[in-house]
């Protein structure tokens, strides 16, 4: 960056020290974010070195023989392909079920001028707040009570109502930014609410659409403790929970395997903030929309 | 009923305006697919919890078969227990170590740093801070159980540095595990922070470099007022969060060794299912929650007037 694209700066100094005093702040930044990067990424690496090692370790090295072994030894239906797909039914079925919800009450929210509207956001906000392990317990004890405890669908409507909260304040504020005067023409020719949002609203903010779905899929997806008390039978567990019982099934732990397998777990998450990663950024741009 | 805030609305915009179809009452419905689910799997377990904190349900012996009503029994153990105030203590030095400082400092400085940064080093970094975000909770769990271990990474390297090595998570299991807590959340504090940060106006942060104010002197006199809604919200949300730490402190040390790293949310698991008390378990359970309340309740305080919109 040159001091001609700065010009404000011009006036406290001279042009030529004040853009060197950028380039070094900029150096000095860079350098201080990459030794961030480089002790963020020493926890990951052991997981990938691990993983392709067949004699994995605790301690992070270089393996003398690089190979495939660990990931063909937990390649098979018990140890990988049912966690993962009792994930996918957990989290896809909690997504779905949350993002519908969500949609249908920031409708409402985002349109209309009622004075329910500021205590109902107000909740919701609280409400997106919960610390969710504290309700655990009563959770556990009212799903003995009617018989939903170890109910893949008991499972999936309780982590859609515990990410709701989140997702109608974030839906409603995406909404908001949608003009309202689009739907107008709609609603003169006799239009629903249905229609209009499944028609008018929704392919509009399909980034923000995207953004509250992989969030909301991806905290699905990395959560241990609600399936850990929800879900009993060992062909109901998803990933995360199976994960945790991986060192037991083996009497002593297959670090190599454990680690092949947390790739494996973990890689749908990656895959999807490749994805839609670079909208991550509006999501949180239009979280400070309305502040708590 | 909703008049006054409509002919409030109406003054921003004087161009007529098509009423939206359905009014009145029909128009809340697409609300209750999401009022049924908040109310029967949320608001449900609240309120169930506030009743079975007064009893004493349990899995096994007395009280699985007949509950009965205890008063305030479950609370004055709780309260008369010193393993519950260890817990307590625990939580505190957790949630203010790795949710309050950790977490937010160091989202804020990177967040700072991120503005500054030659883009291909801003994108590499922010990239692997959010990867350390999305990583499941498990996961992060056995990264840094491998990392601390006696055998592990850190040991290596500091043997490697001739610095003394020892079991983290036997020796500062507390540390260990809000370190953790650091790398898994930072990420939520700096994207909040940057997003924030973007809506900064530059000019004033350049006017004020013309008058001759310093770095530290800006950041205090000009970032950190305009982001004060933003930073209050960020710290109540990392601190509720970081409350409801569980899986990870679970993985990393089970809450050992003995209870040096026994928080709030595992010493309640532990009274609940390994001694089956489930109305002592939502007891403790409720002055968790309590905490929270609190903790939300002063953030809001200190948020000045015009910022609660």
């Amino acid at each position: 960056m040159t001091a001609g694209s700065v010009p404000t700066t011009q006036q406290a100094a001279p042009g030529r020290s004040a853009s060197a005093r950028r380039t070094s702040v900029k150096i000095g930044s860079s350098a201080v974010l990459l030794v961030v990067a480089v002790l963020f990424c020493i926890p990951l690496l052991w997981v990938v070195l691990a993983s392709i090692n067949p004699s994995a370790n605790l301690s992070v090295e270089w393996p003398a023989q690089v190979s495939t072994q660990n990931y063909r030894a937990v390649l098979n239906e018990e140890t990988t392909y049912r966690p993962i797909w009792n994930s996918l039914l957990l989290c896809g079925g909690g997504t779905i079920l949350t993002i519908v919800c969500a949609a249908l009450a920031a409708y409402p929210l985002s349109r209309y001028a009622s004075r329910a509207k500021r205590p109902f956001l107000l909740t919701i906000i609280f409400a997106a707040g919960l610390p969710i392990t504290a309700i655990m317990i009563p959770v556990y004890a009212m799903f003995v009570q009617v018989n939903l405890i170890d109910s893949m669908l008991g499972a999936i409507a309780f982590l859609a109502a515990s990410s709701l909260p989140y997702a109608i304040f974030m839906m409603k504020n995406f909404m908001d930014g949608v003009p309202r005067e689009l739907e107008e023409s709609a609603w003169t020719e006799g239009a629903g609410v249905l229609r209009a949002l499944w028609s008018i609203v929704l392919p509009l903010m399909r980034p923000g659409t995207a953004v509250v779905t992989m969030l909301t899929f991806a905290k699905m997806w990395g959560d241990f403790f609600v399936p850990f008390m929800l879900l009993l039978s060992p062909d109901k567990l998803p990933a995360s929970v199976s994960l945790f019982t991986f060192s037991s099934q083996y009497g002593q732990v297959q670090y190599g395997q454990l680690a092949a397998f947390s790739i494996l777990y973990t890689m749908p998450v990656v895959l999807l903030y490749l994805v839609l990663g670079r909208r991550l950024r509006d999501g949180f741009v239009a979280q400070g929309g309305v502040k708590g | 009923m909703a008049t006054v805030t409509e002919t409030v609305e109406k003054k921003h915009d004087s161009r007529p305006r098509l009423n939206p179809p359905k009014r009145r009452p029909g128009r809340a419905i697409p609300t209750l697919p999401a009022l049924v689910l908040l109310g029967v799997f949320l608001a449900g377990p609240v309120i169930y919890s506030v009743y079975l904190a007064f009893t004493n349900r349990a899995l096994r012996g007395e009280g699985s078969s007949e509950t009965s009503f205890v008063g305030l029994e479950n609370f004055r153990t709780a309260f008369d227990n010193p393993e519950f105030w260890n817990s307590v203590t625990l939580t505190l030095i957790f949630t203010v170590l790795s949710g309050v400082i950790g977490q937010n400092v160091l989202g804020m400085a990177l967040a700072l740093l991120l503005r500054r940064s030659a883009t291909w080093v801003n994108v590499l970094t922010s990239t692997v801070v959010v990867g350390a975000w999305i990583v499941p909770e498990v996961v992060a769990g056995y990264l840094w159980y491998t990392f601390l271990s006696d055998g592990g990474s850190l040991n290596n390297l500091l043997g490697f540095l001739n610095l003394p090595s020892q079991d983290w998570l036997i020796a500062s299991p507390i540390v260990a595990v809000s370190f953790a807590n650091v790398w898994r959340g930072t990420a939520f504090a700096m994207l909040t922070y940057s997003a924030a940060l973007s809506q900064v106006d530059p000019a004033l942060d350049e006017s004020a470099q013309i008058d001759g104010a310093g770095v530290i002197r800006r950041f205090r006199s000009i970032t950190l007022p305009l982001l004060r809604p933003s930073i209050m919200t960020c710290l109540m949300l990392t601190t509720l969060q970081t409350l409801s730490v569980f899986g990870l402190i679970y993985i990393m040390t089970g809450g050992g060794p003995g209870t040096d790293s026994q928080t709030l949310p595992l010493y309640m698991y532990e009274q609940a299912f390994s001694f089956g008390q489930l109305g002592y378990g939502t007891a403790v359970a409720l002055l968790l929650l309590a905490i929270g309340g609190v903790a939300a309740l002063a953030y809001l305080k200190v948020l000045p007037e015009e910022d609660k919109r």
